[in-house]
């Protein structure tokens, strides 16, 4: 190799280098905030406003007509009175939609509090935060009159069949864990899909929460049935709890204010408002 | 007769060359060194790279996720020699329909523009919910048919389109002489198209239709909103029950590897095309 080959080939690597160097070192420190404690003083995403989201769309019965703006629906219901435990008047309340999946990834939020029928679990608690249950439910699974296991009355009759849920859900996690079919379980991005798939005959049964169990089966699927809820099994958990950033600072102001919610009755008035009274289904075994 | 020997000359510059190749994979491997621990520095002292590390590549949940994503890789490399076949299959079908000179022929050279102009323009995507969802809905046979014969379906009448133009742009690539040499030999259409024509044009094509495949390779992922989970989805079930999202790398990783000796494929067939064409022998 001549020299001057030699002397370019070294200022090539040479700067090459600097460039990476000088790049490592100008990378912005992370801020400091971000590692600290969640701060005492609740601060909300817009000042002087409560930011809840929900979902898009969101769905009967917990949101009528998908116009949370109105009060109308289970989850609207609470959130207008966590709202105004926690001294917001009602044109205070700002909404907001985000996807079911989104909402408990990591990351920075757009909301407040996160209503979405979320059922609180330890592993979304490593990336979220929730505040105490505003409502508890079991597993519930339905199917079309003309499916195979219409007449199931056992978890052993549902075995050999074909069940779906929305992933990233407890009712995914339910069908692996409690029902334990042999084929295994199909994962859907949205229940509207999984519902799609139920009535085109793709699968045999679809698990969903009680209360959307009861509105499938009752209004949206014609000759829906309802086989039954699903026994709770430890680490599947029930309760429903608001979405709330991880170390958010509102985390403990919003649980009291469910916990007094719920001493004063205000939860159970608003669970039999809007999802009737708990008629129940018969639990598989 | 002795063979010829080479002369002292001949032999010093022999063994010139074998020291300049020594030194040259002697200083690029040094360099890969060099550059390899330059950014791994680089990216270590980086603010934030623990929590990269911790979120992307965490070792535990990577070995976790590996047995569900890799039953999941199964559902994806089924559908894809399916898919593969039935798309070179149908592929070639349609463009040789393409090919038929002639009025009487109009209806069914429109046909397959029409056809290929609709599935190119579709997304992969709504075509799968429309047979993944509506065909069963249509309730042509009592049997159930499995997502995943309903996601090849749609994959195949996606792909085909695409291949087809392919095709055809092989065909219409070999010279017109053949054609006519063909003509003048007696020989029909029909055999014209399969003994002179079509090996002529697959040798023309065939880089293209090896990228085909290769992109053909994650499309397959799609099938997932049908239901059947596939290695996609897997790693999204593993994400959401371990909250990070190394089962993604995971899952990105067995694509790779598939995909990786096909391109390598590519690779070195297309260079022995341009080799045997060009002039790949002289430099």
């Amino acid at each position: 190799m001549t020299r001057s080959v030699l002397r370019r080939a070294a200022f090539a690597v040479g700067a090459a280098t600097l460039a990476v160097g000088l790049a490592a070192c100008s990378t912005t420190p992370e801020p400091a905030s971000s590692e600290s404690a969640a701060s005492s003083e609740p601060t909300y995403i817009t000042e002087g406003k409560f930011t809840v989201a929900t979902g898009e769309p969101a769905y009967f019965p917990y949101v009528i007509d998908d116009a949370p703006e109105s009060g109308d629906g289970f989850e609207s219901a609470v959130a207008y009175a966590v709202a105004e435990k926690l001294g917001f008047a009602a044109d205070d309340v700002v909404w907001v939609r985000t996807g079911f999946d989104e909402a408990i990834q990591p990351g920075p939020k757009s909301f407040d509090v996160n209503l979405q029928q979320f059922s609180i679990t330890d592993e979304r608690k490593q990336t979220v935060d929730f505040s105490s249950p505003y409502y508890s439910t079991p597993q519930a699974i339905i199917t079309t009159g003309d499916s195979p296991v219409a007449d199931a009355t056992s978890i052993a009759d549902l075995k050999d069949a074909l069940i779906g849920a929305q992933t990233g859900t407890t009712s995914f996690t339910a069908i692996e864990n409690v029902i334990q079919p042999s084929a295994a379980a199909q994962a859907f991005n949205t229940n509207d899909d999984a519902v799609l798939a139920l009535t085109s005959g793709q699968i045999d049964a679809l698990v969903v929460d009680l209360p959307t169990a009861f509105y499938l089966t009752g209004v949206e699927i014609d000759g829906g049935v309802l086989i039954g809820q699903l026994p709770a099994v430890d680490g599947v958990s029930d309760d429903w709890g608001l979405v709330l950033d991880k170390d958010s600072s509102l985390t403990a102001s919003v649980t009291d204010a469910v916990d007094a919610l719920r001493e004063d009755g205000t939860l159970d008035e608003i669970a039999s408002t809007w999802l009737g009274a708990d008629a129940g289904a018969p639990v598989l075994e | 007769m002795r063979a010829r020997q080479p002369s002292d000359v001949e032999l010093g510059r022999r063994a010139f060359r074998r020291r300049q190749g020594v030194r040259s994979v002697i200083i690029s491997i040094v360099s890969t060194i060099v550059f390899a621990i330059v950014v791994w520095i680089t990216l270590v002292n980086t603010p934030g790279w623990a929590r990269v590390q911790k979120s992307f590549f965490d070792p535990v949940v990577f070995v976790e996720a590996i047995p569900r994503v890799a039953q999941g890789f199964l559902v994806n490399l089924r559908v894809l020699l399916y898919s593969a076949v039935g798309v070179l299959v149908f592929s070639l079908v349609l463009a040789s329909l393409r090919t038929l000179r002639g009025a009487i022929f109009f209806p069914i050279r429109a046909f397959v523009a029409g056809y290929t102009d609709l599935f190119r323009g579709m997304p992969l995507i709504i075509v799968l919910y429309l047979v993944g969802f509506g065909i069963p809905g249509l309730r042509i046979t009592d049997q159930r048919i499995p997502a995943e014969v309903l996601g090849t379906i749609a994959l195949i009448l996606t792909y085909s389109a695409y291949v087809s133009e392919v095709w055809r742009a092989g065909i219409e690539a070999v010279h017109p002489s053949q054609t006519l040499a063909a003509r003048s030999l007696g020989l029909g259409h029909g055999t014209t198209l399969r003994l002179v024509v079509l090996p002529q044009a697959l040798r023309k094509v065939t880089p293209a239709l090896m990228n085909d495949f290769v992109s053909m390779q994650k499309d397959v992922g799609l099938i997932s909103v049908l239901g059947a989970v596939d290695a996609v989805r897997s790693a999204q079930i593993e994400q959401s029950a371990s909250a990070n999202f190394t089962p993604y790398v995971v899952a990105g990783l067995f694509f790779i590897l598939l995909a990786l000796p096909m391109i390598r494929l590519t690779d070195w067939y297309s260079a022995r095309l341009r080799g045997r064409e060009q002039i790949g022998s002289i430099l």
